[in-house]
């Protein structure tokens, strides 16, 4: 079953032989051959396969790929073509990653939060990123990254 | 020159300048290789395409870690994996202090398994032990100053004047007095023809590099998805595989039925291998899918599996004497004389699976006698062993690439699945990945052992511990991962068919009753608390359940016993903690100083908010001392951990932002395991199987965690681990002092809602 929709602003048609129920993950690292969205708990539990679906923060193992159909999907590689997106900045300047395994999922949640609220506060902060795991323990800093990120936004915009 | 170990250490094996200088000779005929991850992610690069292109244009190649091209690239070969705790970046940084680049401007790759690359202390490729900056720090000063050298006295050759005249910087060689510089790049030729020279280090005050917080090399690759770990791996042809696995610990396959999953579009192999039955597919979601179709019969195992039981065992090892591990004055004649007046403590720690972010993966490529792995490994060396073993081909015939790795805290210490990835190529006769389940990893995992320990002390009249007696019972992680490694530690004269028959006799050492295993016991035995009357016993456990190394191996039971039991007995005493540990730490400066500053920036005896309690420990493992503070409340018997103060004493600081990191990482590990995390066997399945039932520590709960570096000159030391084992006795700690009630079972949610 061919799906189109559009991958990172450009279309895309898949050819799904499981009747569209391959999850979107995994038709993103192995159809489109992009491999920033991580496979993790496969039971969204976990987080390192976020990605937005028409600019929300979803998590791709479990969603459909039939259910994309038409519809805008961002991963990480997205972002910016050249590291310069403000999230993608703070992390660096805050040198979040470790592993970094899980890093493009918290990443897209950080987006998606940052998108809809630019001056989030701690609590906004654990509401959007509790569902995402770190296992090296990198919580604080990815707190710190989005504040940063969220004050050079607002600065670009004053 | 040969180093002695420093007083009071445990002796270490030091490589002699002598033997270094050797093998970077032999690195000089031979090359450097590996799989290049700088400005060329994921672009795998054959050793032999290394080796001619290096050939074919003059690079210039010291040692084995070092390629200077004509081009002035500078490439690294990173020989302990990057798994989050930073090699990638401290690593360049002590090779380029003393090269006199801008680490920034390295080229990194990973090495393969190489004999070159074998670590000083264990005698086998690994990173682990928490050893990677301890063992590199004066191997990889040196190999970058040899380096540095040979490009100097090129240029002075060249220029027909004093090397002393020549000065080094920057990647150019400057000659003051005329004004003539060259780049490394246009010195390679002239470079390589260079005597090996044996320079002396910079003394620490002339550090440009190191000691500063670099920001960290792999960052960039690891915000924008480019970063390749081993589950991103592609090469040409390469299927995928999933595998059902026993639903019983050691079940074997009777027979299987591929039923509709061969005609499920893109599957092309349902086969057995030794650890189950794989679906290979084109797309590993239609093997994963695939896998329902397929009915499997089991036999044998271990049905008998039980955590309650193992439990009660454990219970009645810790009633009997075990083996002596330490024994000072006569702690059970003290005992004895109390006639009852003692204090008696017990401790129950469960199994616990690493859970690495990045599912096991391993990609394997067999073609008749010879193999290509890409895996997440921390065991390149051992994983060419073992697939060598298992395939029955020569060793040489077996080249390990490894990637970045997605966590790993000891869990890839094992190759069980790499030797399972090249057993299905072999069997498909083609490259295959294959993809572990997050349900595989957290039911057939390397378990942290469960144990017990059992303390008794008593008290004289000042509340003074005068005799201290703790037995811990403890299966033996030695006996279970000698056999697996020491084919790879073998020299390569011995034949493969004695290092077989030796591996399978290794472990039975530790068996019976003649050697008990340091890592059961670490952190225990070695106490630093004066008490003089001191009895350390090991009861061996041997449950049949796989365990493994997990991040701080003995320590991260054995910190939670001895430091939750000193807390009691200042309870029992009526003194203060902090106070009781600084007297008995008398003898122990350097643990004394991390308790100190860490209770000095926790305000240790200050005031706290209303609800909010203080616990302190401190540890020393990895030859590294740490103390912690931690904040915590209870509100509706809920534990709440609002803060942790964390002071460290690692010896000379590479990165200070590393280290900082990983102490941050290992309190939050330390904290999951101690707040949540327990693996159970029940009917000889794991009860666990996803992060719904074995929790992690998330963003909601994250306290807040502030790091204190001590300032020591002394050699640096390791720092992936010593965060772990304070923090669940500090947490543990500040509970009694919130509740008045002791936590002895882990982990603490449950224990405390029960």
């Amino acid at each position: 079953m061919p799906v189109t929709f559009r991958l990172n602003g450009t279309p895309i048609t898949l050819d799904d032989n499981d009747d569209g129920k391959t999850p979107l993950l995994w038709a993103i690292r192995e159809m489109a051959g992009l491999t920033g969205t991580k496979f993790g708990c496969g039971r969204s539990l976990c987080g390192a396969c976020t990605v937005h679906l028409d600019g929300r923060a979803i998590r791709s193992c479990v969603t459909p790929l039939g259910s994309v159909a038409g519809r805008e999907v961002h991963t990480v590689e997205s972002l910016s073509p050249d590291r310069s997106h403000p999230l993608q900045k703070a992390w660096m300047a805050e040198n979040v990653p470790q592993c970094g395994y899980c890093q493009s999922g918290q990443l897209m949640s950080a987006a998606a939060l940052l998108a809809r609220n630019p001056d989030p506060t701690d609590a906004d902060i654990d509401t959007a990123m509790t569902g995402n795991i770190c296992r090296c323990g990198t919580y604080q800093r990815i707190r710190r990254a989005i504040h940063r990120a969220a004050a050079e936004l607002r600065e670009a915009r004053s | 020159m040969t180093k002695t170990a420093p007083k009071g250490k445990k002796r270490r094996r030091w490589i002699t300048r002598r033997r270094f200088l050797t093998v970077s000779a032999a690195g000089g005929g031979a090359l450097a290789l590996g799989f290049v991850v700088g400005p060329v992610v994921g672009r795998y690069r054959r050793q032999s395409a290394i080796r001619a292109t290096a050939e074919a244009t003059g690079a210039f190649q010291p040692n084995a870690w070092l390629v200077v091209h004509p081009d002035g690239r500078i490439v690294f070969t990173l020989d302990r994996v990057e798994m989050g705790q930073g090699t990638m970046t401290s690593h360049p940084m002590l090779i380029a202090e003393e090269l006199e680049v801008d680490p920034r401007t390295i080229e990194v790759e990973f090495a393969v398994a190489d004999r070159r690359y074998t670590h000083p202390e264990f005698g086998l490729q690994i990173t682990g032990g928490s050893s990677s900056v301890r063992t590199s720090w004066d191997q990889l000063r040196h190999a970058g100053a040899v380096a540095r050298e040979m490009l100097r006295r090129a240029a002075a050759d060249d220029w027909g004047v004093p090397v002393e005249e020549c000065a080094a910087t920057d990647g150019t060689v400057v000659h003051a007095p005329t004004g003539r510089s060259r780049t490394y790049g246009s010195l390679t030729r002239l470079a390589a023809e260079q005597p090996i020279p044996d320079p002396p280090l910079k003394p620490a005050e002339e550090h440009t590099l190191i000691g500063t917080a670099l920001d960290r090399l792999d960052a960039p690759m690891k915000v924008d998805g480019s970063a390749v770990f081993g589950i991103d791996v592609t090469i040409p042809g390469l299927l995928n595989a999933a595998v059902i696995r026993p639903p019983v610990q050691g079940a074997a396959v009777v027979s299987f039925d591929a039923g509709e999953a061969e005609g499920r579009p893109g599957v092309t192999a349902v086969v057995e291998i030794p650890t189950g039955v794989a679906v290979v597919a084109e797309r590993y979601w239609q093997a994963r899918t695939a896998l329902d179709d397929v009915r499997v019969e089991w036999s044998g195992g271990r049905p008998d599996l039980d955590t309650q039981a193992m439990t009660e065992q454990l219970r009645r090892l810790t009633a009997v004497p075990g083996k002596t591990v330490r024994d000072d004055g006569d702690a059970e004649a003290v005992l004895a004389a109390a006639a009852g007046d003692y204090l008696e403590a017990a401790y129950d720690l469960p199994h616990l699976a690493h859970a690495p972010m990045e599912p096991q993966n391993c990609t394997a490529h067999v073609e008749g006698d010879r193999c290509e792995i890409w895996a997440p490994t921390q065991v390149p060396g051992v994983a060419q062993a073992a697939v060598a073993d298992a395939l029955d081909i020569p060793r040489e015939n077996v080249v390990v690439h490894t990637t970045f790795l997605g966590g790993g805290f000891g869990r890839r210490l094992v190759a069980d699945f790499v030797v399972e990835a090249a057993h299905l190529s072999r069997r498909i006769a083609g490259p295959v990945k294959v993809i572990w389940s997050r349900e595989d990893d957290m039911c057939h995992s390397m378990y942290r052992p469960q144990v017990r320990h059992l303390l008794r002390a008593v008290l004289d009249e000042d509340g003074t511990p005068v005799a201290w007696h703790h037995r811990v019972a403890a299966p033996s992680l030695l006996e279970a991962i000698v056999p697996q490694w020491l084919p790879a530690m073998a020299p390569d004269a011995v034949p493969d068919v004695m290092t077989r028959g030796l591996s399978r006799v290794a472990g039975g050492v530790f068996r019976g009753d003649w050697v008990a295993d340091p890592t059961s016991t670490e952190g225990a035995s070695d106490t630093p608390y004066a008490i003089e009357n001191l009895r350390v016993e090991l009861a061996r456990h041997d449950p049949g359940v796989p365990i493994g190394f997990w991040r701080s191996v003995g320590h991260s039971h054995t910190a939670f016993a001895v430091e939750s039991f000193i807390d009691e007995l200042a309870t029992a005493a009526g003194r203060d903690p902090f106070e009781l540990r600084r007297e008995l730490l008398r003898d122990a400066p350097r643990n004394r100083g991390v308790l100190e500053a860490a209770a000095e920036h926790a305000g240790w005896g200050s005031p706290l908010p209303p609800g909010r309690f203080r616990g302190i420990a401190q540890h020393f493992s990895f030859e590294t001392y740490v103390a912690e503070v931690a904040e915590v409340s209870v509100e509706a018997g809920r534990i709440r951990v609002h803060r942790v103060v964390c002071a460290v004493d690692c010896g000379r600081v590479i990165n200070p932002d590393i280290v900082h990191a990983q102490m941050e990482s290992g309190i939050v590990f330390g904290l999951a395991a101690a707040l949540k995390q327990r693996i159970s066997y029940v009917d000889g399945h794991v009860e666990q199987s996803n992060f719904h039932d074995f929790e992690m520590l998330r963003m909601n709960e994250m306290p807040e965690v502030e790091v204190v570096i001590v300032p020591s000159t002394e050699e640096p030391t390791g720092v992936g681990e010593p965060g772990v084992p304070p923090i669940a006795p500090a947490v543990a700690n500040a509970l009694a002092a919130a509740t008045g009630r002791r936590i002895r079972t882990l982990p603490i949610e449950p224990a405390l809602s029960a």
